[in-house]
C-alpha cells in the first residue's frame, strides 16, 4: 500500500454551513509533492466540491496563499514532507473574510493597493520626444527589493494589526508605496506621506516583524515600513527645525 | 424551519454570505513570534521603571546627603535587589531585541552600497560598549 498523509481542510459552504469547520482527506503521499498538489489530488479525485484559488504552481502569480499548520504560505511552495507524518492543517488566509472553502474576500486588499498610488507621479511629465526616464543601476537598487511583491498577502495573514485593526493599510501596500517613494523618476512621496501619515497607514505598525518573516519574494516590508517611518519622522523634524524651508 | 435551511434561503449568487473570524483576545499566545513580539513590547515597562528610579535618586540628592544615604540604603535591600536584578535582565532583552532591528529601519549606503546587516547593528554595541567605558571611568575615578 503506498503511503498516504491526512489533511485537515477547512470548508464553509455559505448556502449550507453556520460556520467553517474541518474535514479530513487522506491523500497520497508523495515526495514531490505540494500541498497544493494534495488539494487538486482531493479536487480530482475525492471531492470535487472543495474551492481554493490557484494558478502558476511556481511561486509567481500569488493566488495560492493559505495558512498551512497555522503559518501562511504559499501552498504550491509548502512541500508536504516538511510536515510528516501529517495531518496537514490547511485553512483560508487569516484576518479576510471567507468567501467559500480556502477562498477567502481580497476587496479590501485592492481598495488598500491602490490608496497608496502605486505608479510613478510626476509634477511634469516630459513629452515623448525627450526619451525615456533613465535610470543608474544604483538608482534601480535602492527600490528593487519592494517590487519584487507578488500580492500573495501573505505578509497580511502574518500581521496581527491587519486582524485587530480592519482600516491598517498593510505591509504589502506600504512597501509598494515606499518602492514608488524610492524610485528615482517619481515626484510624489510627500503625496503618499500624507496618506500614510496616520494609525491607518505608517503609525499602526508596531514592528511585529512576521511580514517579512513570511515574504515568499523576500520584499521586507517591515523593513519598508519602517524606512518610511524614519523619513516621515525625519522629515516632521526638518519642518519644525526649518519651517520656512520645506517647499 | 431549522436555521440551517434558514441560511440556505439567505444565500445566493448576488447575496453572498461572508464568513469573518474573531480574532480573539489570547492571539498573542498563538504564536510563538507574537509572543516574543509581545515581550518585548512589555520590557519597556522596565525601562519606564528604571527611569522613575533614576528621578527618584535625584530627588534624593537634591534633599542632601541624608536623603541620599537613606535612598542608597533601601536599594540594598533584598526586595529592591531582586526588583533591580530582574528588572535589569528585561532591559537587557530590550535593548538587545531593539538593537538587532536597526538595520531593518535603517539602510545606510556608502557610495552606493547598503552596509550589510552585522555593521549596522554592530555599530550599536560598539556605541554601547563606549559609553559603559566612559560612565565606569567617571565612576572610579574618585575611588
Ligand atoms: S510583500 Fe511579500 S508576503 Fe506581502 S503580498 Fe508581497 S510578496 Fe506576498
Ligand atoms: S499557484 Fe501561483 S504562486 Fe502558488
Amino acid at each position: 500500500m503506498p503511503p498516504t498523509i491526512a489533511l485537515d481542510v477547512i470548508r464553509y459552504r455559505p448556502e449550507q454551513d453556520a460556520e467553517p469547520a474541518f474535514q479530513t482527506y487522506e491523500v497520497p503521499f508523495r515526495d514531490d509533492w505540494v500541498v497544493l498538489d494534495a488539494l487538486n489530488y482531493i479536487k480530482d479525485r475525492l471531492d470535487g466540491s472543495l474551492s481554493f484559488r490557484w494558478s502558476c504552481r511556481m511561486g509567481v502569480c500569488g493566488s495560492c496563499g493559505m495558512m498551512v499548520n497555522g503559518k501562511p504560505k504559499l501552498t504550491c511552495a509548502a512541500f508536504l514532507s516538511d510536515y510528516l507524518p501529517g495531518p496537514v492543517r490547511v485553512e483560508p488566509l487569516n484576518y479576510f473574510p471567507i468567501m467559500r472553502d480556502l477562498i477567502v474576500d481580497i476587496t479590501d486588499f485592492m481598495r488598500k493597493l491602490t490608496k497608496v498610488k502605486p505608479w510613478i507621479i510626476r509634477d511634469q511629465v516630459w513629452p515623448l520626444e525627450e526619451g525615456e526616464y533613465r535610470q543608474t543601476p544604483e538608482q534601480l537598487d535602492t527600490y528593487k527589493q519592494f517590487s519584487q511583491c507578488i500580492n500573495c498577502m501573505l505578509c497580511y495573514a502574518a500581521c496581527p494589526i491587519v486582524g485587530l485593526e480592519p482600516e491598517f493599510v498593510g505591509p504589502a501596500a506600504i512597501a509598494l508605496a515606499q518602492r514608488y517613494n524610492l524610485d528615482s523618476r517619481d515626484e510624489a512621496a510627500g503625496e503618499r506621506l500624507k496618506i500614510l501619515s496616520d494609525h491607518a497607514g505608517i503609525w499602526g505598525c508596531t514592528f511585529v516583524g512576521e511580514c517579512t518573516q513570511v515574504c515568499p519574494k523576500h520584499v521586507d516590508p517591515a523593513g519598508a515600513i519602517q524606512q518610511f517611518k524614519l523619513t516621515a519622522a525625519l522629515d516632521a523634524l526638518k519642518s519644525f527645525l526649518v519651517p520656512w524651508g520645506t517647499r | 424551519m431549522s436555521p440551517m435551511s434558514n441560511l440556505a434561503h439567505h444565500h445566493t449568487a448576488y447575496h453572498p454570505r461572508w464568513y469573518r473570524r474573531r480574532m480573539s483576545v489570547w492571539w498573542w499566545l498563538k504564536d510563538r513570534a507574537y509572543m516574543k513580539f509581545v515581550v518585548r513590547e512589555l520590557t519597556s515597562v522596565f525601562v519606564a521603571y528604571f527611569a522613575v528610579l533614576f528621578l527618584w535618586q535625584i530627588r534624593a540628592v537634591t534633599q542632601g546627603p541624608d536623603a541620599y544615604a537613606q535612598f542608597m540604603g533601601r536599594l540594598k535591600t533584598p526586595l529592591f535587589l531582586t526588583a533591580n536584578i530582574v528588572a535589569f535582565l528585561f532591559v537587557l532583552y530590550h535593548t538587545i531585541t531593539w538593537f538587532n532591528l536597526t538595520p531593518t529601519a535603517m539602510v545606510v549606503r556608502v557610495r552606493g552600497k547598503r552596509v550589510p546587516d552585522t555593521i549596522v547593528a554592530g555599530s550599536n554595541y560598539v556605541a554601547w560598549l563606549i559609553v559603559s567605558v566612559i560612565v565606569a571611568w567617571i565612576f572610579t575615578r574618585g575611588i
